[in-house]
């Protein structure tokens, strides 16, 4: 299980590749793509069929992905299916971490993955609350981190920082009360990416950046 | 009382959001057959600051101050785990020195929560003094971090390419000198709980979970070594100079409550023993150099270059406005922090600011395992259990 840094980083860079072939062999067209970056296998899957891809690295002896670590949303709002469900996965056996892709469009939604590995409940409950993505199958999707009764998908890009609501103390009506955001000063996004080193030049200033603010 | 029609109902109780054994505000409903749960729920996110989209309008220097706020227990040890994910993007190679003391403070975060963890679970089933005994020392070590850092707890001292700046002299060696003599506080807190009547009664067989289940449910950490997996990061998938250093991994057998305890204890008493050869390796000549990168595009120059050549205050201007440009990529960094497996999945377009950073919490995980692991307790376990799992809302909520 644990071999030290010598056996560690060795398995890392050899059975990669081997796992990537041997993982696309069995999965066939499930597995669109497998790339190697910064030491670790990617797989982007067919998110149709996503939990055959995670079942198959959890049960194959060459495998054993038997540990779940994480699952997140990513928001590329420029693509065609603007969300990616990024499943890592760990195997203790062969010391060797796995992320699994798949694309996921607005409105669309992905099979949960909670039978397979019951930790993945609440990471799927957040990327429901963070990006809005559908999981089918999951026992209780509700919203994790954000306030009872929000709205909106707080981690998609075009989701303001400031957010829309906020909340403070009434003393006359002596309970908490909702308000739309009231920014003392404009929302400031400054760019920094100096022009003179072949960036594109600065986007042209605001016009509303009066420190007025609405 | 009549036979027939006696209407049985389960009752329903919330635990928190102010209640002092949750370890924060966490809102836990509660259903009850009697006194035995039937269901736990715990509601969460009462602590939520939107630390990812935070970080996702912020330059990556400005990302890791977020970190610390985090588990705020430990701080370091989350900051730790974005260097290394940014400096892996970057293909950065940071200096001897820097990985030397990144370890030493790692190591003290993982006593501050161990020792804040251990003493505060025996307080959720009643001692009172192990708390007073612990925090006494986690005093001592907060002043270590305000000495090297400035802060006692919110230190971004981990840097991208290092740490920010060199420790002197005389921290290095008052920091040998607590390794002499803290093990005897942690005997003296073993003596309190490890063979007490009543600390056993409350935690032996609480709480059980075995390898499987526990690597099912993305436990990591404590949490799986205390079920009987040899899995410690800082063992197999070494980072910074852990390869070098000697330390055993503690492993527990029932994977109950009071294994996890004994655990902490034994990573204790290891972490105390990394601390020491850190100390001798940061006094002998093999641990002296600088502890930063001399890559001018992520590190600053020193002030007294700045006073005289223009390119270093170019630079330096350069590097607190547009901030460090992390080539494009996607990378996965983890370290074992005192909770379990702490990890930052960092996405960059190859600007100056992330484009997706996921927070990995080791706590987010445990906690959602409390419904399966609370089954079947009676109430007054609940509280053992959470206390044992080491829930800091920070990272949970993030």
């Amino acid at each position: 299980m644990a071999n030290g840094t010598r056996a560690y980083e060795e398995t890392t860079a050899a059975d990669l590749a081997a796992l990537a072939e041997h993982v696309r062999e069995h999965l066939g067209e499930a597995v669109i793509e497998t790339t190697v970056t910064h030491g670790q296998l990617q797989i982007a899957a067919a998110a149709a069929r996503i939990r055959d891809v995670l079942r198959f690295l959890r049960d194959d002896a060459a495998c054993r992905f038997t540990c779940f670590t994480d699952l997140c949303g990513v928001d590329y709002p420029e693509r065609e299916k603007r969300f990616e469900v990024v499943t890592h996965l760990l195997s203790p056996t062969l010391n060797l971490r796995v992320r699994v892709k798949a694309a996921v469009g607005e409105g669309e939604s992905i099979a949960s993955i909670v039978e397979l590995f019951p930790g993945a409940e609440w990471f799927e409950r957040e990327a429901y609350d963070m990006y809005g993505i559908f999981f089918d199958g999951h026992p209780d999707l509700r919203r994790i981190l954000t306030d009872y009764g929000f709205a909106g998908h707080p981690l998609r890009k075009d989701f303001p920082v400031t957010g829309f609501v906020e909340v403070r103390y009434d003393e006359d009506r002596k309970r908490v009360v909702y308000e739309p955001v009231k920014l003392q000063q404009a929302w400031r996004d400054f760019d920094y990416l100096s022009p003179w080193r072949g960036e594109p030049p600065m986007p042209p200033q605001r016009a509303d950046d009066d420190g007025e603010g609405d | 009382m009549a036979e027939t029609d006696v209407a049985l109902r389960n009752f329903t109780i919330n635990f928190g959001p102010q209640h002092p054994a949750a370890h924060g505000v966490l809102r836990l409903v509660l259903e009850l057959d009697g006194e035995v749960v039937e269901r736990a729920d715990p509601h969460i996110g009462l602590l939520h600051r939107g630390t990812e989209k935070l970080i996702e309008t912020k330059t990556y220097h400005q990302a890791v101050p977020y970190f610390d706020r985090l588990d705020y227990v430990a701080p370091m040890n989350q900051e730790h785990a974005f260097v290394l994910a940014a400096e892996k993007l970057l293909g950065l190679e940071v200096p001897y020195r820097a990985q030397v003391i990144r370890v030493l403070y790692s190591e003290i975060g993982r006593l501050l929560s161990h020792l804040l963890n251990v003493t505060t679970q025996a307080m959720d089933v009643g001692a009172l003094t192990p708390p007073l005994w612990g925090f006494e020392e986690r005093e001592k070590l907060m002043i270590f971090y305000e000495r090297a850092s400035g802060s006692r707890m919110h230190a971004a001292w981990f840097r991208i390419g290092g740490v920010h700046q060199d420790l002197p002299e005389e921290l290095i060696d008052d920091i040998g000198e607590f390794c002499e003599t803290h093990p005897k506080v942690l005997r003296d807190i073993e003596g309190l709980l490890t063979d007490n009547r009543i600390f056993k009664q409350r935690n032996v067989d609480i709480g059980k979970v075995t390898v499987e289940e526990a690597f099912a449910r993305g436990f990591s950490g404590v949490m799986v070594r205390g079920s009987g997996a040899a899995w410690d990061l800082r063992r197999a998938q070494p980072y910074e100079n852990y390869s070098e250093l000697d330390f055993k991994v503690a492993v527990g057998r029932n994977g109950d409550c009071y294994d996890r305890y004994v655990v902490r204890m034994e990573e204790m008493y290891q972490s105390v023993h990394i601390m020491k050869q850190c100390v001798e390796i940061l006094k002998s000549q093999k641990g002296a150099g600088p502890v930063m990168t001399d890559n001018r595009k992520v590190a600053p120059p020193p002030r007294a270059e700045m006073k005289t050549s223009m390119e270093a205050l170019i630079e330096h201007f350069k590097l607190y406005t547009e901030g460090i440009k992390v080539p494009e990529g996607e990378v996965y960094a983890a370290v074992e922090a005192p909770k379990g497996e702490f990890g930052v999945y960092l996405v960059s377009d190859g600007s100056n600011r992330p484009y997706r950073c996921k927070i990995r919490a080791p706590g987010y995980a445990h906690l959602a395992g409390l419904d399966f692991l609370s089954r079947g307790h009676m109430l007054a376990d609940v509280s053992a259990i959470i206390g044992s799992l080491d829930i800091v809302f920070g990272e949970v909520d993030r």
